[in-house]
């Protein structure tokens, strides 16, 4: 096993001194994810408070139909501008988010007592008008909830009996299960970093090695060739790991700086949460080496190896986005998929949760088979002539 | 010692090697000589079992590549027709790796690199990185990493390729070293100067098959020729791939 041990250290070694690789593979991911994320978390906490806070700058196409409408919406604090000769286009264009229509029949309607249409125009296809017309429809809703009550009151009626069911939410969601958007992105971004973090390595020892003709006189060495595999699969999966555990570490570091208050996020990453992490995703590190080794043995140069690492990024990030598509309740079965149990326990563990024993050791177990089968496959890879000759 | 009995490759369709049988003695150098794509390469690869043969029986002192590859390879010095060097380590660790992938200790490791930097005359630059390292010096820290452990037999695969006149010397000379110091040297090549210059025996191989075996001399009253190139020529009965 020696001449593992040999060829890892220089694997490692070589690798190191390549400074530029070095600070793509195992660097850039630590530092640039986490200022991605605090970046992302501002940028979104403030546009949703300006929204909130924004006067409600509001065109009334027809005030003259609802004067008492229009002056309860100014008691309310919007400012009513004068009506648009095309409301539609004014939407349509994105000069004003929202537009409030009374048409003509409203006062009739209103006077025989049936439902008097109002109409809002706005795009809620497009999100910054989404926050104006929610604050538009409920001023609405509050006027005509008012003037309801009233009617009913003059008649003699008590207005309770309009609501027959009281719906009281009780939320039972902890600040920590909020943080929704870190939370969909962390599992996709730690997935991601276990391919990266070990892609250069595994590149430049196998086809690497052919583009530079120094494989062939390294097989001459009397060392099995399973054994020169298997060290270049391990230095790959080192890398790995030390590109996953500083991306972890500084994410613990960065977590503290995001704008908790404002999204209502307030995740863990407890030195606990980070070893369970890293636990968790070392499985996917070995199948992940053992993925990029095998495919990179199998191209004839460097740039082909580079053109096949595309598709692999594909492998962590289906079951990622699946995840973040349809977030999904974590269930003890889902622990038997590799890729995607890892993205449900990277979720429980950020949100302070216990992880039962089983799921983590599922989860390893179902990973670890597969990368062992992947890596087996690999071991066997040099013994082939058109692999070692091809360039 | 080396027998070959009847040795076949076949690569699809491309018949590399149909049938070769030849002996290398010890302590002289033996020489396979033949014109690009006769099939030299391919035989030295199945010598060294980087390749299994499809048929046929390969004896190096005794032992079978096919079923001794890890017992061969540590008795054996290859330097082969590809010495890609690893840029980012210098010329001492580029041959320092080996020693250790020869699980050599590390005291021996550098005795015998002393040797080796002083036999090849390395010592200018040993300790730099390889990048940008001329043909000369590469081919010195190819030769110096595949006779780090010391092997009694020494293959080499065109190893005056892209050489310079003065390099091409000084190789002739190691080489010629080699077997003052009693080792068994293998070399292929398609230059005749350096067969004429070095071998005690000369193995013409053309098209997969042996042509002619022999020392020059021997080779030239076969063919009725008085140089050696006329013999090679008449041996393989065309100027073929032929390199002056």
């Amino acid at each position: 096993m020696s001449g593992l041990g040999t060829i890892y250290k220089k694997e490692i070694r070589e690798n190191l001194r390549d400074r530029r690789s070095l600070f793509n593979s195992v660097l850039l991911g630590p530092i640039l994810f986490p200022i991605l994320f605090i970046g992302l978390g501002y940028f979104a906490a403030n546009k949703q408070q300006e929204r909130a806070e924004e006067v409600l700058e509001v065109p009334v196409v027809g005030a003259e139909h609802a004067p008492n409408l229009v002056s309860f919406l100014k008691q309310q604090g919007v400012v009513i501008q004068p009506a648009p000769e095309d409301p539609e286009s004014l939407v349509r264009s994105q000069e004003v988010p929202v537009v409030i229509r009374i048409p003509e029949k409203f006062p009739q309607q209103w006077e025989a007592g049936k439902p008097a249409v109002v109409e809002v125009i706005a795009d809620p296809s497009r999100r910054e008008s989404e926050t104006p017309m929610r604050r538009v429809r409920g001023l609405l809703r509050a006027y005509g909830a008012q003037i309801g009550q009233l009617r009913l009151q003059l008649r003699g009626v008590s207005p309770s009996i309009q609501t027959p069911i009281m719906v009281k939410d009780v939320d039972l969601s902890t600040p920590q299960s909020r943080g929704m958007l870190v939370m969909m992105m962390l599992p996709y971004v730690l997935m991601i970093t276990a391919f990266t973090g070990g892609m250069h390595l595994a590149i430049d020892s196998t086809a690497g090695e052919k583009e530079r003709k120094s494989l062939e006189p390294l097989l001459i060495n009397p060392v099995p060739r399973w054994q020169i595999m298997l060290g270049k699969m391990s230095a790959t999966a080192t890398f790995a790991f030390a590109s996953l555990f500083l991306t972890l570490l500084s994410f613990r570091f960065a977590f503290p700086f995001l704008p908790t208050g404002a999204l209502g996020v307030d995740l863990n990453m407890s030195a606990t949460a980070v070893a369970g992490i890293l636990l968790a995703v070392a499985p996917v590190v070995i199948l992940a080496a053992a993925m990029l080794t095998t495919l990179a043995s199998l191209a004839k140069s460097l740039r082909e190896a580079q053109s096949y690492m595309g598709l692999v990024f594909m492998i962590p990030m289906i079951p990622s986005i699946i995840f973040m598509v349809n977030p999904v309740t974590p269930v003890t079965w889902m622990m038997s998929i590799p890729m995607f149990s890892q993205n449900l326990l990277i979720g429980e563990f950020v949100r302070g949760e216990t992880v039962p024993m089983l799921w983590l050791a599922m989860s390893i177990g179902s990973t670890l088979i597969i990368g062992l089968a992947f890596a087996a496959v690999a071991a066997t890879l040099f013994n082939r002539p058109r692999i070692v000759f091809s360039s | 010692m080396i027998k070959v009995t009847n040795l076949h490759k076949s690569f699809g369709d491309v018949k590399a090697v149909r049938g070769i049988s030849f002996e290398v003695r010890d302590g002289e150098i033996t020489g396979l000589l033949g014109p690009n794509g006769a099939g030299k390469t391919t035989t030295l690869r199945m010598l060294y079992s980087l390749l299994p043969p499809d048929e046929g029986e390969i004896r190096i002192d005794g032992l079978d590549p096919t079923t001794d590859a890890m017992a061969i390879k540590r008795t054996l010095g290859v330097v082969p027709d590809s010495r890609g060097l690893y840029t980012r380590m210098t010329a001492r660790e580029n041959i320092a790796y080996y020693g250790e992938l020869h699980g050599m200790p590390r005291n021996k490791i550098n005795e015998r690199m002393e040797e080796l930097v002083e036999t090849l005359d390395m010592s200018d630059f040993i300790g730099r990185r390889t990048e940008g390292f001329s043909q000369g010096q590469r081919v010195k820290v190819a030769i110096a990493r595949a006779m780090i452990h010391s092997p009694q037999t020494v293959m080499m695969d065109e190893p005056s390729n892209g050489l310079d006149v003065m390099s091409t010397r000084a190789l002739r000379r190691y080489i010629l070293s080699l077997k003052a110091a009693g080792h068994s040297v293998v070399l292929s090549t398609h230059i005749m100067q350096e067969v004429a210059a070095l071998c005690d025996r000369i193995i013409i191989i053309a098209r997969g098959r042996i042509a002619a075996n022999g020392t020059a001399q021997e080779l030239m009253t076969q063919s009725n020729c008085d140089s050696l190139e006329d013999a090679f020529v008449s041996l393989i009965g065309t100027e073929e791939g032929l390199a002056a």
